[in-house]
């Protein structure tokens, strides 16, 4: 390579990191500052605001990169056209072939950012108790008192008082979500009012299909299978309204499968779970023990998808001629 | 320009006879009375007939059969047999009948004329021609449903297809551009050109090779025939139990991916060992022009992932047919299973429908930039690394499922860690962009427009395969749109590329480069407007699949709605420069249109039965585009030598 075409090498790619460097410098700093606190799922809970972090971390790292070959890009396609007058220096030989030198660098700087990241990815899931995702049915990372609730819950005789971990049951069917509080008798109820500054156990399962309990400002999403307990943690932060979706597809109205929950504040929150109980009794006590899982009978979800009873088209439990008693 | 280029004179030049095939060769009999697509549409009907008369026979008396009214076995039994009669009628199995009875197998010598499209016939080249229309059939009816899906989408509350309605055509666009993707580069590319690129006169297993197109024409009917069935509404990842207790639009799905699967695997198969055991004489791997690496690598997804889809699929029919319980919990089984063994097929199948763009990016790139392809042993390298990762990833699709939690951290590091290879990719596209001299024609800028939507579809992956953030952004518009980022701004942009590129070559008709430039712009513009948005819209929380939404994402959704529509039209801007270049206004396509160095461009167009007067023999590496007084390519042993670079004489 002649002395000249080294010199204007290192003219090209100066000029490509000058305004590498100030672009994503800019954009990172606007971004950080303007977007980030913005980004969803927001601040209502713990897992929200660690997730947002970790987004805004991801993004950070992502601008450079993405602005990076844009900038490149756009560097080659104007400069480096054919059409352009004067014919660009050529690059002949080896030297058009490879560079150890970059393949190097980049290979390396990929590597670092990668393994960082996947390191960065690991802690946050282990500190952040599965970040809200689903940790099935026996979590391998829990907050504090979350598996001794749990184990009083299922247990039937446990009550829950501020400042401990609240657990809670979400039962997904076609095309509902209920909610079990086992802490206040196992009463079912289709809303979800949680308590403020507290940690909560969401125990997901489903009925029928697998549906996907996402509960949106909570940054809490779960799947839930059918005879599968799909545990995933949260710390609520805030008070406010947040929306339940269904985020797996579950059939023909998974897309009106949503309701609104609602954190509120401790002790609004024992009124309405203790007067709910009482009001609930009577149904509570047709409902079938609190359990994590529940095996559908034949009216229920696995064979007769229509309550009234009649014939549908695929039941197991007709065909293997018994009714699996609802556990 | 001088042009050194010895010729090794202990290679033995094979002789210009035409290879056998192995069979018996006798006269063609008149054009109706032998085997051709009408004879295979009459055999499937028949065998459909007999299937499901057969299905309803044997199950017919079972109480849940009487009172339901629906028969999946006679579904099940009617569509396999019809796919046996197609393949009985197109003549697929006439060779493997014979050997079966001792007899050596009879084959129709080589039909002339446009009639041989409509046949089973064993040339590559013919069977790549036959791919493009199979593609693109499947191509526009995935497009159509996908305009649908769009006008759907306007109005959160006012509806234009019932619910069940929309979720049929959500799961039949979905589950028709899977299948189309996986073949649309491989099907019409891989076959047309690996072995004018290697210097072999033919595919390793022209059988199989056939096979595997009408099989895919085949699975596209099985897959279609999910509509008059009245649907499946289980999206293309097909969950179970859903899929148990979907309708008998499932058996088509089911069925049809299993079909299309058999398909997939022969051609992976055909195309890995013609790579392996065909190339010509002095081509080393170091030598292998980087389309061919990039099908080795897709081949070796094909074979190796497809079975454990075929299996699922077949355990599916088990579990609607006879009652089996594989998915099925109550009994046993477990829905985790599905998801399990479908993501193993459907991770890898991912980088199925990556590395073909890769392949055929890096082989155009060199041609309109008059240089070497930047570190050509990186980008093998890069594009064997994903294949291999790809194995090891699939639980991140289910990082939410309560399965194998504990193995999360792992499936996030293997997920990330092929970023390293993929970086590869970017790392020789920037570098041959390196101080070249860039020609702005059609191929070229679908070429770069890869370059800057894969980017945007590989840095979002980044952000799935983070657990923290997967919580907000799986099952919602930001997955889908990193996905239509990959496949379509990734796979679909390097298919129109190769079109544009290699249809000159094919059909000796050059496209029109005018309208070509129109059908990129709008392309590419309409193309980053429907799906950015996506990203937003997904992060504002609206999951996959719905037919209703927020109303304060009214107005991202209708800007979406309406650059879809345009991008549609941007794709019947192409359909009219295919029909225009090639059949209404056709203009004869110079030699080498684009002054390229490939081999298969150095023999004759149209390319002669046997592509080779001689088998070439390789002199010297690929893409030598700037160096003055490079050796050529190859020798075709007719003295006249490829010659070295097109850009030689301005480089003085």
């Amino acid at each position: 390579m002649s002395p000249q075409n080294s010199k204007s090498e290192v003219g090209h790619l100066r000029r490509i990191a000058v305004v590498w460097v100030v672009v994503s410098v800019v954009a990172d700093l606007l971004f950080w500052f303007l977007v980030g606190p913005h980004v969803p799922p927001g601040r209502m809970t713990e897992t929200a605001i660690n997730n947002q972090r970790t987004f805004n971390i991801l993004f950070v790292i992502a601008l450079p990169v993405l602005i990076g070959v844009w900038v490149y890009l756009g560097y080659a396609a104007t400069v480096w056209s054919a059409k352009r007058d004067g014919a660009p220096e050529s690059v002949g030989g080896e030297a058009a072939r490879t560079n150890q030198k970059a393949q190097v660098w980049w290979m390396s700087v990929t590597s670092v950012i990668v393994i960082l990241l996947a390191v960065y990815g690991f802690y946050a899931v282990v500190v952040e108790h599965g970040s809200g995702g689903g940790e099935g049915p026996n979590p391998v990372w829990s907050p504090e008192g979350a598996i001794q609730a749990e184990t009083a819950a299922l247990g039937g005789g446990s009550s829950w008082t501020p400042g401990h971990v609240l657990v809670v049951q979400v039962i997904g069917q076609q095309w509902k979500f209920t909610y079990r509080y086992p802490g206040f008798g196992g009463f079912e109820s289709d809303q979800l009012i949680l308590p403020n500054h507290t940690t909560i156990a969401f125990n997901v399962t489903s009925l029928d299909v697998i549906h996907s309990f996402w509960a949106y400002q909570l940054s809490v999403k779960a799947d839930a299978n059918p005879q599968v307990n799909n545990v995933a943690y949260t710390e609520t932060k805030q008070l406010g309204s947040f929306v339940v979706r269904c985020s797996e597809l579950c059939g023909l109205w998974h897309g009106s499968m949503f309701n609104d929950g609602r954190i509120v504040s401790q002790s609004d929150f024992t009124n309405w779970a203790t007067s709910t109980q009482t009001a609930n009794a009577a149904n509570t006590a047709h409902l079938p023990p609190f359990a994590w899982t529940y095996v559908p009978d034949a009216n229920g979800a696995s064979g007769g998808f229509y309550p009234d009873g009649t014939f549908t088209p695929y039941s197991p439990s007709e065909i293997y001629g018994a009714k699996s008693p609802a556990s | 320009m001088t042009i050194s280029a010895e010729r090794p004179t202990e290679v033995v030049v094979p002789s210009a006879a035409p290879p056998s095939t192995g069979g018996i060769s006798r006269t063609p009999r008149s054009g109706w009375l032998s085997q051709h697509l009408g004879t295979a549409i009459i055999a499937a009907i028949l065998g459909y007939a007999f299937g499901h008369w057969l299905g309803n026979y044997v199950s017919s008396g079972y109480t849940y059969v009487v009172t339901s009214g629906q028969n999946s076995t006679a579904d099940a039994l009617g569509l396999l047999f019809g796919v046996f009669g197609w393949l009985l009628g197109i003549g697929a199995l006439n060779h493997p009948m014979a050997k079966l009875v001792g007899r050596e197998g009879v084959e129709d010598a080589p039909v002339e004329g446009w009639s041989k499209y409509f046949r089973y016939t064993l040339d590559h080249k013919v069977v790549g021609m036959q791919y493009v229309v199979g593609v693109l059939l499947f191509l526009f009816t995935g497009g159509l449903l996908a305009m649908a899906i769009r006008t759907e989408l306007l109005n959160p509350t006012t509806h234009v297809f019932a619910p069940d309605t929309y979720i049929k055509i959500v799961s039949e666009h979905g589950t028709m551009m899977m299948m189309m993707a996986t073949s649309i580069i491989v099907g019409p590319l891989g076959n047309y050109l690996v072995p004018l690129m290697i210097g072999s006169r033919r595919m390793a297993f022209p059988r199989i090779e056939a096979f595997s197109f009408w099989i895919f024409v085949a699975g596209y009917m099985v897959i279609f025939s999910a509509l008059p069935y009245g649907g499946f509404p289980t999206g293309w990842t097909g969950y179970a139990p859903l899929q148990t207790q979907a309708g008998p639009g499932m058996v088509s799905y089911l069925l049809g991916f299993a079909v299309i699967g058999l398909g997939m695997m022969a051609a992976g198969f055909n195309i890995a060992i013609t790579i392996i055991n065909y190339r010509a004489p002095g081509m080393t791997w170091s030598r292998l022009p980087i389309f061919a690496w990039s099908m080795l690598a897709t081949a070796a997804l094909l074979t190796l992932a497809t079975p454990v889809l075929v299996a699922g699929g077949l355990f599916g029919l088990l579990d609607k047919t006879v009652e089996t319980a594989f998915y099925v919990t109550e009994h046993g089984g477990s829905s985790y299973l599905w998801q399990n063994l479908f993501w193993f097929f459907g991770h890898p199948e991912v980088y199925i429908m990556a590395l073909p763009g890769f392949g055929i990016v890096f082989e155009i790139m060199p041609v309109f930039t008059r240089k070497p392809l930047f570190a050509y042993k990186v980008a093998a390298a890069g594009m064997v690394g994903v294949a291999l990762l790809s194995f090891f990833v699939w639980q991140h699709h289910l990082f939410q499922s309560g399965i194998n939690p504990d193995m999360r951290p792992l499936f996030m590091l293997t997920t990330e860690l092929i970023s390293i290879p993929t970086g590869f990719i970017f790392l020789v596209g920037m570098g041959t962009l390196y101080k070249a001299k860039i020609r702005y024609e059609v191929p070229m800028l679908f070429c770069m427009a890869l370059f800057f939507n894969f980017l945007i579809g590989g840095v979002t992956g980044v952000f799935l395969s983070d657990v923290p953030v997967n919580v907000t952004v799986h099952g919602g518009f930001f997955v889908l749109s990193h996905f239509h980022y990959t496949i379509m701004g990734g796979l679909l942009f390097a298919f129109m590329a190769g079109l544009y590129f290699w249809l000159p070559k094919m059909t000796g008709r050059m496209m029109n480069s005018r309208i070509g430039k129109w059908h990129f712009w709008t392309m590419f513009i309409f193309f980053n407007l429907t799906f950015f948005p996506m990203f937003i819209i997904g992060l504002a929380g609206q999951p996959r699949r719905v037919f209703t939404y927020a109303k304060n994402l009214q107005v991202l959704n209708d800007f979406s709605s309406i650059s879809a529509f345009l991008l549609g039209a941007s794709f019947l801007l192409f359909f009219a420069n295919l029909m225009w270049s090639m059949f209404i206004s056709p203009v004869k396509a110079p030699a080498n249109p684009w002054d390229s160095l490939g081999l298969e461009w150095q023999t004759a167009t149209p390319v002669p039965p046997y592509n080779f007067e001689r088998i070439p023999v390789i002199m010297t590496d690929p893409y030598r585009y700037s160096e003055v007084g490079a050796p050529a390519f190859a020798d075709l042993g007719d003295h006249t030598p490829a010659r070295s670079s097109a850009s030689g004489s301005d480089q003085t």
